[in-house]
């Protein structure tokens, strides 16, 4: 991909004894993993079994129990990473390009708006709202988030849900380039996206 | 004594002799306080015997205050050092506050209604200590309404911190409406002017609340400890 | 454009796109409407009562729009966001608050000036109402942000905000009032604009502890 160049300080991702709980409830203990520069990070486990609670974690959004989570090679702390969560962070009465817009502000990116439109297929409905969008083009909306602002560490929920063949094809587009600029991708599925993860983590239960 | 405290096990045991000798000992000055106050106390010159119901009062408004201020110590410290038993303090001191803080307005407007001919009056003291009792309520309504115990424990502290800001500016505030609404006429009562034959009753009334302020919160920590402890156990035993 | 600038534009066009500032405005009006159908119309009676009660509409159309204000935001994921972006969230909070307060606040206090005229509130006091309303407004939003962060995850928490809010609630209202009613005008618009910035500076501060919190 031509928007942005790659990472140049090789970052890379260390989870260390991690252990989380929710509602006073322990959901995995000791967790340990690390993943350096092009890694594509699958996590699996059953529902409830804490895969989003991992990423929240990572992403700093959970506080864990116990361990230690740390990012290597990222220049700016505030700039490591994007979390892509379940919930796409849309709002109903916004189009497209307002969403796209407010992105750039809040992450500081400086995108392209129409590159990314057509990249992820959504050219056809940019001055639409949200509200008339599929499910689809929403996911897909929610997938622009990563390519408006550089990040080297992704956090994917169930990315591929409600996307159809073609927008499947377009995460795994977008999953190799980041791959390929040197990112890391950390994705928590229920089943595996066709990409040949370097790491699967088992969240245990 | 905190640090010796903040360790549960030690409050468990610490808290399960204490209890007891504090209800005993506002038991005691009770005893002694009341009768003192009510029978063995000089009439107020001007209000005669209905000056009594101070004794029930005014300890009720001091230990409505002296209650917030210790909600606010114990929800500093949960909120910086992560404290749990500071959290569970905070949450079991809050409704003992509020009855005192409803005592104080129930006496005071009883007071009202033989000196100042009405049952109610919007002094600015009384005032003051209604929008206490609303801040203990809406305190009080959050942690019931958050389900996740550490969160409504984190929220509720800082409900309290902005609370206890708040609290000084509405009695400047009041104090400033009302002397905007009601020149001086309306009479001070039970304010500077205590006899000193009368404060023997007062205080022994005031340390009596205190006492009973400790043990009824003491008590209420411990059943959050012991309710915690049985749930814990019941997702225990789900889980496995 | 910078995190501050571009939140404060989105919530200001999803306030106004939706029409939904329509809404308070109209509960505002719908409120001093009631006034004198409630104490009569008795033009000296209204002449006192009515520049307070205008207050006691402008607080209670302010206290609606709360309740959906962080919980939309937790619930759509946006809360996340706003957390992972690089800009602290107090400052967006602050954002969200200013928005709230020039989309909502100032039409309320502008629209304060023909309902004090239909309370029969003197003419040429309706400049320092709507002055003091928008003062007022600042206020009331500042704690509001609060009350709204505290009460995020409570589903049909509109009842326990208002519990909450109210008791902040005092202090502007008792120098908002006096403003209106053209008592001690120069002391109370002071300390009034001390309540208004006051809550302005520590009411995004609160309320961005208290999201973290919310999005744990």
């Amino acid at each position: 991909m031509s928007a942005r160049g790659p990472f140049q300080d090789k970052p890379s991702l260390r989870v260390e004894g991690l252990t989380l709980s929710r509602g006073g409830r322990v959901l995995f203990e000791d967790l340990s993993f690390a993943a350096g520069p092009g890694a594509y990070v699958e996590v699996q486990g059953s529902n409830g079994s804490g895969k989003t609670s991992l990423l929240r974690a990572i992403a700093g959004l959970l506080r864990p129990r116990g361990g230690r989570i740390e990012f290597d090679g990222v220049e700016d702390q505030a700039l490591s990473l994007h979390y892509l969560a379940h919930a796409n962070a849309l709002k109903r009465e916004a189009s497209v390009r307002d969403h796209l817009r407010y992105w750039a502000g809040l992450f500081g990116g400086a995108p392209s708006e129409d590159f990314v439109a057509q990249m992820l297929d959504l050219g056809r409905v940019m001055k639409l709202p949200v509200r008339v969008l599929s499910q689809g083009q929403a996911r897909r909306l929610a997938l622009a988030r990563l390519v408006v602002a550089p990040r080297p560490v992704w956090l994917l929920d169930e990315p591929a849900a409600a996307l159809d063949d073609a927008g499947r094809a377009v995460l795994n587009e977008l999953i190799a380039s980041h791959r390929a600029n040197g990112g890391i991708a950390v994705a928590a599925v229920h089943e595996p996206l066709g990409v040949a993860p370097s790491l699967v983590v088992r969240v245990p239960r | 004594m905190f640090a010796f405290l903040a360790n549960p096990a030690r409050f468990m045991a610490f808290s399960a002799w204490a209890t007891p000798v504090l209800f005993v000992g506002a038991l005691v000055l009770f005893v002694v306080g009341i009768p003192w106050a009510l029978f063995y106390s000089p009439a107020d010159y001007q209000m005669g015997d209905t000056a009594r119901i101070m004794y029930v009062h005014v300890p009720a408004a001091w230990w409505s205050m002296g209650v917030f201020a210790f909600m606010t110590g114990a929800s500093f410290v949960g909120l910086v050092w992560r404290h749990v038993l500071a959290d569970v303090a905070a949450r079991a001191a809050a409704p003992v506050g509020a009855v005192f803080a409803g005592v104080c307005l129930i006496t005071g407007s009883l007071w009202g209604a033989p000196t100042w001919g009405t049952w109610w009056e919007w002094d600015g003291r009384m005032t003051s200590m209604l929008v206490l009792f609303v801040t203990y309520l809406g305190y009080i309504g959050l942690w019931a309404s958050i389900e996740d115990e550490e969160r409504a424990a984190r929220l509720t502290a800082i409900l309290c911190l902005v609370g206890a800001i708040n609290l000084p500016i509405v009695k400047f505030s009041v104090d400033w409406w009302s002397t905007l609404h009601q020149p001086a006429s309306i009479m001070r009562s039970g304010g500077s002017a205590v006899h000193p034959s009368m404060l023997g009753p007062l205080l022994t009334m005031a340390g009596a609340y205190l006492l009973l302020f400790g043990a009824l919160t003491l008590m209420n920590m411990r059943a959050t400890i012991f309710r915690r402890r049985v749930e814990s156990a019941a997702m225990r035993k789900a889980q496995s | 454009m910078s995190a501050f600038g571009v939140t404060f534009r989105r919530e200001l066009a999803l306030l106004w796109g939706g029409g939904g500032a329509l809404a308070p405005l109209g509960y505002f009006f719908g409120a001093t409407m009631l006034v004198p159908l409630a104490m009569g119309p008795d033009r000296a009676l209204l002449q006192t009562a009515g520049p307070p009660l205008v207050w006691i509409a402008a607080a209670l159309a302010v206290l609606a729009m709360l309740e959906r204000l962080f919980q939309s935001d937790l619930e759509d994921g946006s809360l996340d966001q706003m957390l992972l972006s690089p800009a602290p969230l107090e400052l967006i909070v602050l954002a969200k608050g200013a928005a709230l307060w020039v989309g909502i606040g100032v039409p309320l206090a502008l629209a304060g000036a023909p309902a004090a005229i239909a309370l029969q509130a003197p003419i040429e006091r309706l400049p320092l109402i709507v002055f003091s309303l928008a003062l007022g407004a600042a206020a009331f939003i500042g704690v509001g942000l609060v009350g709204a962060a505290l009460t995020a995850s409570v589903k049909r928490g509109g009842v326990l905000i208002a519990l909450i809010v109210l008791p902040f609630f005092a202090p502007p209202i008792i120098f908002g009032a006096a403003v209106a009613s053209g008592e001690d005008v120069v002391a109370a618009l002071s300390i009034l604009g001390g309540c208004a910035l006051g809550a302005a500076a520590l009411g995004p501060i609160a309320a961005a502890a208290a999201l973290r919190l919310q999005a744990e």
